[in-house]
């Protein structure tokens, strides 16, 4: 297991350092930060040097990627367009993320995987042809749009919920957010499950269960659920960062000041500490859930066994 | 992923890309008449109604993305302020926007960008993922590792945070420039599937004794490996079409993907959202005609995955 863990850390170096690189280039190479902070007016070719020097801009691209790397792992991650470090603004918008991701990953989840359940259980059914129409069209809507029509119906139509999230984003104000950013997430997930249940239904194991006269709950719990799981742990994983990412749509519509808002910021102003900080933190994320999710493959499979 | 013992692995790969299986057909119940996996999808897809639906809704489309004017007579363009925000009145179903244009009008024309975007996007990735996975798959070695590792990477930016960064800084905002950032950022899913299937279409018999009999490279990958490992890629190709479209509607919505005076779903409902409490028309149009779309081009992918997977029948 250790050396498993190890193995796959170090596998992880190159995909960091290959992701973080390809973010550079889009941001350092194809963009232009110093013109960005000029607007429409040419700036001073005297002046741009001068900040282009100040930004470590006038020297090779792998040179300012390493150079960025080492600031990195010294903590400082640069200054923001509205002059403060971007470690400062990151430390007020993951908390705000982190927990918008939580709700919308436990909505996923719960929902997803008990509607796939209900509808591979009940194949070919009324149950199933009802979550398979209900994921379809989940799955069509897009993300802003169901979120729009949500805020304005359930807050502004209903008062059912609060239109837009107060400062400090508690949890009471995200479950809006969370189902609209939890949607497509829980349509796949649910049709996942509702697959795999459908097969492993018909496994050998399973008429076992069933014939030495297990009850009913105990065989779809225990024998059933836990092994239709396993590639549904490997979507929510990898979701993760899918999640995180698309807070971006989410946050706007709800005016979450998270992640997604910070970053879109940083887009905007064309600040390249703020989106490459910003990012670098999510493959993190990403990475990290993804050796979850394989670790959490022998928990629920006993066949396999990491060398 | 980790070692496994048996065949979990698959189930596994089966589960991510539901078609892998299609890839080695030929299970099939004894009695039954042996029929090629084409005509077997095809007898498949003709008797389910979800295919017609669908079907007819995307050339009804692909109709309208090419002649707009057939069922427009109006100019998007055209947009008179005085009406700003009006509701419904005869010769305008739809109502006026802010800016006084005929949502209707609106709404047809946008149907091009979304519909080409979709194809084009669908087509890059299908054409440059299959063959770089598939080659891949077929020559192993250094270059598959090579490939891999670069999926690997693409995999790691997820797609909607590469395409705000990406076509932030590359300033274009038409169909061709939204168009390749997707194949960019999208041929490492299919290049995985074809990878895979083209492997698993390797090691069967008849390729071995295709190689046995001394053909070359080029006939087994043309006419022995290709035709049983593109079922897979089609069946990806046509949901992946779908989720384009959506993905380029949520990138104009954004500001980074299509901009006016492009025509586009998700430009106007972006410019809509901030109106929604006075006037809804504007945004639920073009949003319904959006979310058909992508429903009409995920209907055909299940419908396609059904016939070409004989595994969940």
């Amino acid at each position: 297991m250790g050396r498993y863990v190890i193995r796959r850390l170090l596998q992880m170096v190159p995909v960091f350092i290959g992701t973080t690189f390809l973010i550079f280039v889009m941001v350092y190479a194809l963009g232009d930060p110093v013109a960005a902070m000029f607007g429409d007016k040419a700036p001073d070719p005297a002046t741009a040097a001068q900040i282009r020097h100040a930004m470590y801009l006038d020297h090779s691209l792998p040179a300012q990627y390493v150079h960025y790397m080492k600031q990195i792992f010294t903590g400082d991650f640069g200054t923001s367009a509205s002059g403060q470090p971007v470690t400062q603004l990151m430390g007020s918008a993951f908390p705000v993320t982190i927990r918008l991701t939580l709700v919308a990953f436990v909505i996923e989840a719960v929902a997803g995987v008990g509607l796939g359940l209900i509808a591979g259980l009940r194949r070919g059914r009324l149950a199933d042809s009802g979550v398979l129409a209900f994921t379809l069209i989940v799955v069509a809507v897009p993300t802003f749009v169901t979120g729009y029509v949500l805020q304005y119906f359930l807050g502004v139509k209903w008062h059912v919920a609060n239109p837009a999230v107060a400062e400090g984003a508690p949890i009471g104000d995200l479950i809006m957010p969370g189902v609209v950013l939890a949607g497509v997430s829980l349509a796949y997930v649910a049709r996942l499950t509702r697959t795999s249940v459908a097969e492993n239904s018909r496994a050998d194991y399973l008429r076992t269960a069933v014939a030495k006269g297990l009850p009913r709950r105990r065989v779809v719990t225990v024998h059933l659920l836990r092994n239709s799981l396993i590639p549904v742990v490997t979507f929510l994983g990898t979701d993760i960062g899918g999640l995180m990412a698309g807070a971006v749509v989410t946050e706007r519509i709800f005016n979450i000041h998270g992640v997604g808002y910070q970053l879109y910021q940083g887009i905007l102003r064309q600040n390249p500490p703020t989106v490459v900080g910003f990012v670098t933190i999510l493959v993190i994320i990403f990475l990290a859930a993804n050796l979850i999710v394989d670790l959490l493959y022998a928990v629920l499979d006993p066949r396999i066994r990491y060398a | 992923m980790p070692e496994t013992t048996d065949s979990q692995s698959s189930a596994t790969a089966v589960a991510d890309a539901p078609a892998v299986a299609a890839a080695a057909p030929g299970l099939r119940k004894e009695g039954e008449k042996a029929r090629s996996l084409r005509s077997d999808a095809w007898h498949d897809l003709s008797r389910k109604p979800m295919f017609y639906i669908s079907g007819l809704l995307i050339l009804f489309l692909i109709v309208i993305s090419i002649w707009p004017g057939l069922i427009a007579s109006g100019n998007p363009l055209s947009c008179d302020l005085a009406k700003s925000q009006m509701g419904p009145t005869s010769g305008h179903p739809f109502g006026f926007d802010t800016q006084g244009c005929d949502v209707y009008t609106r709404t047809v024309y946008g149907a091009r960008a979304s519909v080409s975007v979709g194809i084009f996007s669908t087509l890059g990735v299908a054409v440059l993922g299959s063959l770089l996975g598939g080659l891949a798959g077929f020559f192993g070695g250094w270059w598959d590792a090579v490939l891999s590792r670069i999926s690997d990477i693409f995999f790691g930016i997820p797609i909607l945070l590469g395409g705000v960064v990406f076509l932030s800084v590359v300033k274009g905002g038409t169909v061709t420039t939204v168009s390749v950032f997707m194949v960019l950022l999208g041929w490492p899913q299919i290049a995985r599937i074809a990878r895979g299937a083209v492997i698993t279409a390797k090691q069967q018999d008849y390729v071995q004794a295709a190689r046995a009999l001394g053909a070359s490279n080029t006939r087994m990958l043309l006419r022995h490996i290709a035709p049983n490992a593109l079922a897979p890629i089609i069946v990806v190709a046509t949901i992946a079409l779908g989720t384009y479209i959506s993905l380029e509607a949520t990138l104009s919505f954004l500001g980074v993907g299509l901009k006016p005076p492009a025509v586009s779903w998700g430009i106007d409902i972006s410019q809509a959202s901030s109106q929604i409490r006075n006037a809804p028309h504007m945004l639920l149009w073009p949003a319904g005609a959006l979310s058909l779309t992508v429903l009409a081009f995920i209907m055909l992918g299940d419908a396609v995955r059904d016939a070409l997977d004989p595994k969940l029948r």
